[in-house]
């Protein structure tokens, strides 16, 4: 079973002023009162903040009648939803059967190390998120990672570095 | 004379491997200098190691180039197109002369991959034009009752290619006999077996083949509504089904009195899946639907009584969709004169791992494993030695050297102990430690386990737990026996098929590398230099030449030394990658 990074209390009053929830009414509005729309509730909330925010699931639960206690076992139940906010781009590094013979070990740890986060965390300048999938259907690249919608093969563990110090330089040339 | 035409292969793996960068590098010159070309796409055609694919389609016919990156692509351009002289050493197929990478074909029968690689997948008159949607007419035309459409899907012998193997025709004679006023047709998309990509290719190579299965079959059991139930990690997958189901609709192959048939109404929609491998099963991939957690529910009812939304509903899978239309064209002999005995027809797999032309394959069941992994797969790696392949996923297991022989059909496979599965063929070399494997499946399976048996969500743990011990060499005497007491009590007590089969990928490396556990419980070794804990890199000061490329390849800064002088690794700051090892080209580093 999956056991997911919960934010404490403080940290949850904290983000809740920077959310505007707003911006999932058109959302809630599809899908009122139609049969199974809890999953596409939650995976738009996701695609609107990059994770679930407390206050969200509150005001679905208010506007659309649903339990609390089902969406918040319904986000922990699946691999997809995050409860805590994400960084600007997401590495999820495949530890997939094929990538996981073919060495995706050597490529976590050698992000780990570049990054300085473990798995499921967000770098301190809030860029990178690292996160571990179980496969991404590009098997026969192994080993493969994924930074946002992008995925990249064949990966040694200094090529993954050097792709994530691109990014970072990219990142401060727009600054 | 016909207008030459260019075909780019974008599927996911081709665009890993910078397909979109040759696409844009063709248009560019194909605008900047006005050629008078055609630039088309299409998806995968399971040369995924020769990837990125370029076709180029000449009144001499078609050659496809491989590996082809931005400069090739000039070259193609100059030489081929404006030039006409093909520049033959890049070409990897062709019907006008052999290439070295023939083999890969040889031995292969497309069905139900009959359209990847060769049509635009976006485009629905590339599928009509090489029969698409005839199976719907041809029921239209001749009339064809239900019960007759299922009686050739039972004369086939098509058996469910998801994993569970179940007979199709029977699975929808059960749901055709139960009356309801609504019925659901449902494609499980939802490929969860991590080292599998046959379903994401058939996907977005050829979303129309599955749609048109999916629509015979609701007609065959009666059913108006249809459900794609696909991964989100598989976004062009979800992408290219969207406009397909647009262009159906559009063509009237979905909608309500679908090719004049009175009252025959059906919709597909798509529902993207969360993420969890349970869902592969039928009753919790129901209750994923219902926007529930997806735990699995006791059977019966079974699914063609009361499924989802308790109606009758039928569940295939993606390639399981995409035989019928074919079956149903060409009649139940032109698939079952294919295979063996009890399989019939052919299967998917995805050859990943130490091979050599890793990539998509379909062979007709009963094709030697030799073959496949040999001819088709072009050996392994490095020409290293062969170890194993990894059948089944989770809930398969491995099949070593020694079985290497065998028929590759469900009673064969079956009998060493793995599964035929959905098709994830992950081979293994001398280097891949099989205690290590069988790590990695448990401690994917406990992850994934709903939680709701107590065995399955606590015995997987345990089973974990003394796995892990034993690759960080702390193993015990009786850690073989334990690990095959816990497996047997895990498939005994849990209720679905995850926990079933949970201890197979154990319980097949035991049987067949007793050996590997016992040198790493024993003499603290790992045989294949692979568990990093009973690993250390040395560099041999006599071969050292100081030529820093392991310094510089480190990814922490672990190796020291000046230029011209013997390196040194530190042990303490040592992740033990292996970049180092596969970098050096003296030979001077050693792993023991
Ligand atoms: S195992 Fe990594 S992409 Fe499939």
């Amino acid at each position: 079973m999956r056991v997911q990074r919960l934010l404490t209390e403080t940290e949850n009053k904290k983000i809740a002023d920077n959310v505007d929830l707003k911006l999932i009414e058109p959302l809630i509005e599809k899908y009122k009162g139609k049969k199974g729309n809890l999953i596409p509730l939650l995976q738009g909330v996701q695609s609107i903040y990059g994770y679930i925010p407390r206050s969200a699931f509150e005001l679905l639960s208010a506007k659309t009648g649903l339990k609390l206690s089902d969406m918040y076992g319904v986000a922990t139940f699946y691999a997809q939803f995050r409860l805590s906010p994400v960084g600007k781009h997401i590495v999820k590094v495949c530890h997939g059967t094929a990538c996981h013979v073919q060495g995706a070990d050597a490529i976590s740890t050698a992000i780990k190390d570049a990054l300085g986060v473990s798995d499921g965390e967000t770098t301190p300048d809030k860029l990178f998120t690292l996160e571990t999938v179980a496969c991404l259907g590009c098997c026969s690249l192994a080993p493969v990672m994924m930074i946002d919608e992008e995925s990249y093969g064949k990966l040694t563990g200094s090529s993954a570095v050097k792709i994530i110090k691109e990014i970072k330089i990219k990142e401060k040339e727009n600054k | 004379m016909a207008q030459t035409k260019v075909i780019v292969g974008l599927g996911s793996c081709g665009i890993a491997a910078g397909a979109n960068k040759v696409y844009n590098k063709l248009k560019a010159i194909k605008d900047a200098e006005n050629l008078n070309f055609e630039l088309a796409k299409t998806s995968c055609i399971g040369m995924c190691f020769r990837e990125p694919l370029v076709e180029v389609v000449d009144e001499n016919g078609s050659m496809i180039y491989g590996d082809v990156n931005e400069d090739k692509a000039l070259e193609i351009v100059q030489q081929h197109i404006i030039g006409h002289n093909p520049i033959k050493d890049y070409v990897v197929k062709t019907d006008l002369f052999k290439t070295p990478d023939n083999s890969f074909f040889d031995g292969q029968v497309k069905i139900a991959l009959r359209n990847c690689g060769y049509i635009d997948p976006e485009n629905i008159h590339e599928y009509e034009s090489r029969n698409g949607y005839q199976a719907l007419r041809k029921i239209v035309n001749e009339k064809m009752q239900p019960e007759t459409i299922i009686q050739t899907i039972i004369d086939s012998g098509l058996r469910g290619r998801g994993g569970g193997g179940f007979p199709t025709g029977l699975k929808w004679r059960f749901a055709y006999s139960n009356k309801a006023d609504e019925k659901y047709i449902i494609c499980n998309a939802d490929e969860g077996d991590p080292g599998a990509f046959m379903d994401r290719s058939l996907l977005e190579g050829d979303p129309h083949a599955v749609i048109e299965g999916m629509i015979i079959g609701a007609y065959a059991i009666g059913a108006t509504n249809g459900i794609i139930y696909c991964r989100a990690e598989y976004p062009l997958a979800i992408k290219r089904l969207n406009i397909a189901l647009s262009q159906a609709r559009e063509h009237e192959y979905l909608g309500k009195n679908i090719m004049g048939i009175d009252g025959f109404n059906l919709n597909i929609n798509i529902k993207e899946g969360a993420g969890a491998f349970v869902c592969g099963e039928e009753t919790a991939l129901m209750a994923s639907i219902e926007g529930k957690r997806g735990m699995p529910s006791k059977r019966p009812p079974f699914p063609a009584e009361q499924g989802l939304w308790r109606k009758p509903s039928n569940i295939n899978n993606v390639e399981t969709y995409a035989n019928v239309p074919y079956i149903i064209a060409n009649g139940a002999e032109s698939y079952n004169k294919y295979g063996t005995e009890k399989s019939k027809g052919t299967k998917v797999f995805a050859l990943t791992g130490k091979i050599k032309h890793g990539g998509l394959v379909e062979v007709p069941m009963g094709t030697p494993l030799r073959d496949i992994i040999y001819k088709l797969g072009g050996g392994i790696q490095n020409d290293k030695k062969f170890k194993a392949v990894q059948l089944g996923g989770p809930s398969g297991g491995c099949i070593p050297e020694h079985l290497i022989d065998i028929q590759v059909d469900y009673d064969q496979v079956t009998a060493t102990g793995a599964i035929m599965g959905s098709g994830g063929m992950v081979v293994m070399d001398e280097t891949t430690c099989m205690v290590d494997v069988a790590r990695f499946f448990l401690d994917f399976t406990q992850k994934e386990s709903c939680g709701k048996c107590t065995f399955c969500r606590i015995g997987t743990k345990r089973m974990l737990e003394i796995l892990t011990r034993i690759t960080q060499g702390e193993g015990e005497e009786g850690d073989i026996e334990k690990l095959e007491e816990l497996a047997l009590q895990v498939r005994e007590s849990s209720l679905c098929g995850l926990g079933q089969t949970a201890p197979n990928p154990v319980l097949t490396t035991i049987k067949y590398f007793r050996h590997e556990y016992e040198a790493h419980i024993k003499d603290k070794k790992c045989p294949a230099h692979s568990c990093k804990k009973l690993l250390t890199y040395t560099i041999d000061p006599e071969k050292c030449t100081g030529c820093t490329v392991c310094a510089v390849k480190c990814p922490v800064k672990a190796i020291d030394g000046e230029r011209k002088k013997v390196h040194t690794i530190n042990q303490d700051i040592c992740i033990k990658c292996g970049d180092c090892y596969s970098n050096c080209r003296f030979d001077a580093i050693t792993k023991n």
